[in-house]
């Protein structure tokens, strides 16, 4: 892509960007810099995992021993229940919309914010309402309804503040609904002279699919959580049967949101490995196109499925069928995915930079991830492993293994940029492996446990399964580690990481085309797009490599 | 334990067991050589590919189109085979044969009671007898919860206010987890037991044991005219109520003039809910008896009007 920006010298401070832009409090709390925007939801979200992992380390623990011991089994259910809902709507779900899809999405389209960034701040006062509100419901007493709700034992049954924490997620809700207008809009309305749909970078495309579900399926969610607190506190039957509602309807409306939900956490993740595959194998993506229609598809076949979540409640044999088929073919847009980016190493000229690991972690991670999400659609088999720690495990090699390493690698691969600080290189290479080398021995470990039967949300245990348990603990310690190391080294380069220069892994995209860190308003001079995305070429990469190699 | 499980596979107990495992072994094998692919093609590539690599790098980008069709083609007959595999085990395993041994189960924060048709009842287990259709009617006092036994690969929902089946025939004696696999509050961790799977000589022995109860059915009988049901059902009553014997499997005229057939379910809401449904030509005057009579005793009384239903009709 071409720009008409000038070269600009590798200095960090005396040049106005946007984290010097001002220094109060206040310029941060009250900023509308989509840039500032990201870096607030930056620090929060990180913030909430940490917390969510605290609660994941202490159920690891307490499953060392069958017997348990370490915790009651009335706190072992809030732990979950923290952990579940704390991961989903605090972390995985803002993760990589909020902080670098705010962050780059004015970026890579070359305007100057989003579409209205004052509705932008008021998403992430919405989203620390939200979490303010959990966090009070687990500090007041916590809430042992597991992050599903399912009635009648959330609307009826369950103690403690389930309705504190229902408020949380509500608010948090419209954060998210608020965030995605306001990408659908810019990413409509505000693209660069030249810019076109089929020249956007792919992560643009994610983050405008995750957009449109976060618009579409979150108010569903709302109304759900908000009949449960209906039956809740007014006792208006509409799930408790014994006042006249039916149980299955609350899971039909949650999973119609919550199906869709997996989507809005693995799309950017997948948008974020469509930027670096090509970066650092110096090639332009294999099928774009495909990968563009294949993002769409998964958005739309998403709402589709949430049927495979009951195919043991008592929905009707026919309907499970249906779902069933309809999550078999969900799968294949994902699968091309997987093969484009694999054809995109084909002659490249491939190097193994800390981003670079992270996708290749990726796209491992999430294969697995995805096919073992065949097992489950499959309908016998999913009779026997529903509930187990079969799903645990699939499911975290999505999230966790899919939509975590997207983010990490995410952040490895635009800190340069966000931060105009280059970080320890070696050090992010061993935290990538490590996290790697965990994740595999925490949750290989619980497929078998789910196949030999183990159910989820389980305190204490048969002692056959205890070997399993064991390695996956071992493996989280491992993990924990892993986690911590990044929070070290990224904020060590604050103060001590070298300058990174305007584009330090030789990037194309608009982004690039600034210097690090952006100035308040982005671009020097508004940035004209006459080249088609992802312009890289191996050839060249090679030639100039034996070139300096002669000189 | 009595059957150390063949650790990591687990038992195999029932007629379903077998099936479902296919189905898994299958996916397993081809799931595993599908990742194995794409791990060896990635290698090979970051191998062949790195920076500096002598391989040339000539027509790097190939027509990515005939490549996308290949790809999104390929997999889908696999798939919609190993769908309709599976599905068709599926519908085996929702569809209870005839003829099988009929067990009720009421589950309740944080037990299972079962209550055998002979009368028998038991807590959190379960003894069966080797080789027979076992099918479970099952509802839930309170929230849901799942009767989960991994050993026959089989498991159902439990839910409050709505009767659900579950069905398998066991295929070896031994002694096997049950399980609630739907979280269902505090104890929901030890809302489990044993099904214990008995040769026929071991199974009639311990049928032999102890008194012999009173069957469901004529502890149902009991219920019906204790909570005052014949008060208004019997054919000497003042109050025009329908006879009630040999209604179960017909069908029944309602006073919006659908037609259903008369099943579990649809007694147990003529009982708890009886303006939901009206039978035809009949005031709605019956009480509604929810909170006035237990899960188990509702089982009861429905046994004994499924057992009226062998009586021949009197003259009405
Ligand atoms: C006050 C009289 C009265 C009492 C007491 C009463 N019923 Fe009824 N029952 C009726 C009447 C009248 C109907 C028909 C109208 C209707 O469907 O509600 C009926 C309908 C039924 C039906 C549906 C029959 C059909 O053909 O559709 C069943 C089953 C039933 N009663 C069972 C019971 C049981 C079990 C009890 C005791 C727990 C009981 N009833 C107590 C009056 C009574
Ligand atoms: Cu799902
Ligand atoms: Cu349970």
């Amino acid at each position: 892509m071409n720009t008409e920006t000038r070269e600009l010298p590798m200095t960090l401070e005396p040049r106005a960007n946007y984290l010097n832009d001002g220094h109060s409090i206040r310029s941060w709390l009250l900023t509308t810099d989509h840039k500032r925007i990201g870096l607030l939801y930056m620090v929060s979200i990180t913030l909430f995992f940490f917390v969510g992992g605290a609660a994941a380390a202490m159920m690891r623990l307490e499953l060392l021993r069958p017997q348990g011991g370490l915790v009651t089994s009335a706190l072992y259910n809030k732990l979950f229940t923290m952990h579940g809902v704390i991961m989903v709507w605090f972390f995985l779900i803002p993760s990589i919309p909020t902080v670098l899809g705010n962050f780059l999405v004015p970026l890579m389209i070359g305007a100057r914010d989003v579409a209205f960034p004052r509705l932008n701040l008021v998403s992430w006062y919405l989203f620390i309402a939200g979490g303010a509100s959990a966090l009070w419901a687990i500090i007041a007493g916590g809430v042992d309804t597991g992050w599903t709700f399912y009635t009648p034992y959330s609307s009826t049954y369950a103690n403690g503040h389930v309705l504190a924490m229902a408020a949380g997620i509500f608010i948090a809700g419209f954060g998210s609904i608020a965030t995605g207008l306001n990408f659908i809009v810019t990413i409509h309305k505000m693209r660069a002279p030249g810019l076109t749909w089929f020249r956007l970078p792919l992560f643009i495309w994610t983050i405008y699919t995750t957009s449109l579900i976060l618009v579409l399926a979150t108010p569903v969610l709302a109304i759900t959580l908000t009949l449960m607190a209906l039956e809740r506190l007014f006792g208006v039957g509409i799930f408790n049967p014994a006042m006249g509602g039916d149980p299955l309807l609350f899971q039909h409306l949650f999973w119609f949101y919550s199906h869709p939900a997996v989507y809005i956490m693995i799309l950017p993740s997948m948008g974020v490995v469509s930027e670096l595959i090509p970066c650092f194998s110096r090639k332009s993506i294999f099928g774009y196109n495909f990968i563009a229609y294949a993002t769409i598809s998964i958005g739309v076949f998403g709402f589709l499925v949430w049927g495979h979540h009951m195919f043991v409640s008592s929905q009707s044999v026919y309907a499970g069928m249906i779902f069933s088929i309809l999550s078999f073919l969900v799968s294949i847009p994902s699968a091309i995915k997987v093969f484009n980016w694999t054809a995109t190493l084909y002659k490249g000229s491939i190097t193994f930079q800390t981003p670079m690991l992270y996708a290749f972690g990726f796209i491992g991670l999430f294969t697995i991830g995805g096919l073992t999400g065949l097992f489950l659609a499959a309908l016998a088999v999913d009779v026997h492993l529903h509930d187990t720690y079969f799903v645990i495990a699939h499911f975290h090699y999505i999230m966790v293994g899919g939509a975590v390493m997207g983010y990490l690698g995410g952040l490895h691969f635009w800190w340069p940029k966000i931060t105009g600080r280059l970080y320890c290189e070696w050090l992010a290479k061993l935290a990538a492996v490590t996290i790697f080398a965990g994740f595999n021995l925490t949750f290989f470990p619980q497929f078998i446990l789910g196949f030999m039967g183990m159910p989820r949300r389980y305190p204490v245990y048969a002692p056959e399964f205890q070997v399993l348990n064991v390695l996956s603990t071992a493996g989280a310690s491992i993990l924990a580690i892993g986690y911590l190391l990044p929070l070290a080294y990224l904020l060590w380069s604050l103060r001590y990481g070298k300058p990174a220069g305007a584009n330090p892994w030789k990037a194309t995209g608009l982004e690039w085309k600034t210097s690090s860190p952006p100035p308040r308003d982005n671009f020097a001079n508004a940035p004209v797009v006459t080249e088609e995305p992802y312009n890289y070429d191996a050839q060249a990469a090679e030639l100039s490599l034996e070139e300096n190699s002669h000189a | 334990m009595n059957n150390p499980s063949s650790f990591p596979f687990p038992e195999q107990a029932s007629n379903l067991a077998p099936g479902v495992d296919w189905i898994f072994y299958t996916l397993t094998a081809l799931c595993g050589a599908m990742t194995l692919l794409v791990v060896a093609l990635i290698t090979l590539f970051c191998v062949r590919y790195r920076r500096g690599s002598r391989a040339s790098r000539a027509n790097a980008n190939p027509r990515s189109l005939p490549w996308e069709v290949g790809w999104t083609l390929l997999p889908l007959p696999i798939f919609l085979a190993i769908f309709f595999w599976a599905a068709k085990t599926y519908f085996r395993m929702s569809r209870p044969p005839k003829g099988a041994m009929e067990i009720n189960v009421v589950a309740k924060q944080w037990m299972w009671k079962i209550q055998h048709s002979d009368g028998r009842r038991e807590i959190n287990e379960l003894h069966i007898p080797v080789g027979r259709a076992v099918k479970l009617v099952m509802i839930s006092q309170d929230v849901i919860h799942d009767f989960y036994v991994p050993a026959f690969r089989t498991k159902q929902d439990v839910l409050p206010g709505r009767y659900t089946t579950e069905w398998f025939t066991p295929t070896k004696p031994g002694k096997y987890h049950l399980f609630c696999a739907q979280y269902c509050g505090l104890d929901h961790a030890i809302m489990g037991g044993w099904i214990y799977v008995m040769m026929p000589a071991d199974y009639a022995q311990w049928l032999a044991q102890g008194q012999p109860p009173d069957s469901l059915a004529a502890r149902g009988e009991r219920v019906f005219y204790t909570l005052g049901c014949s008060g208004c059902h019997a054919a000497n009553s003042k109050i025009r109520a329908p006879l009630l014997d040999g209604i179960y499997g017909k069908p029944a005229p309602l006073s919006d003039g659908t037609i259903v057939t008369v099943d579990d379910q649809y007694l147990r809401d003529s009982i708890l809910l009886p303006n939901k449904q009206i039978a035809a030509g009949y005031e709605p005057v019956m009480p509604t008896f929810q909170n006035r009579i237990s899960e188990e005793d509702l089982t009861a009384v429905i046994a004994y009007l499924k057992s009226l239903g062998s009586v021949e009709r009197n003259d009405p």
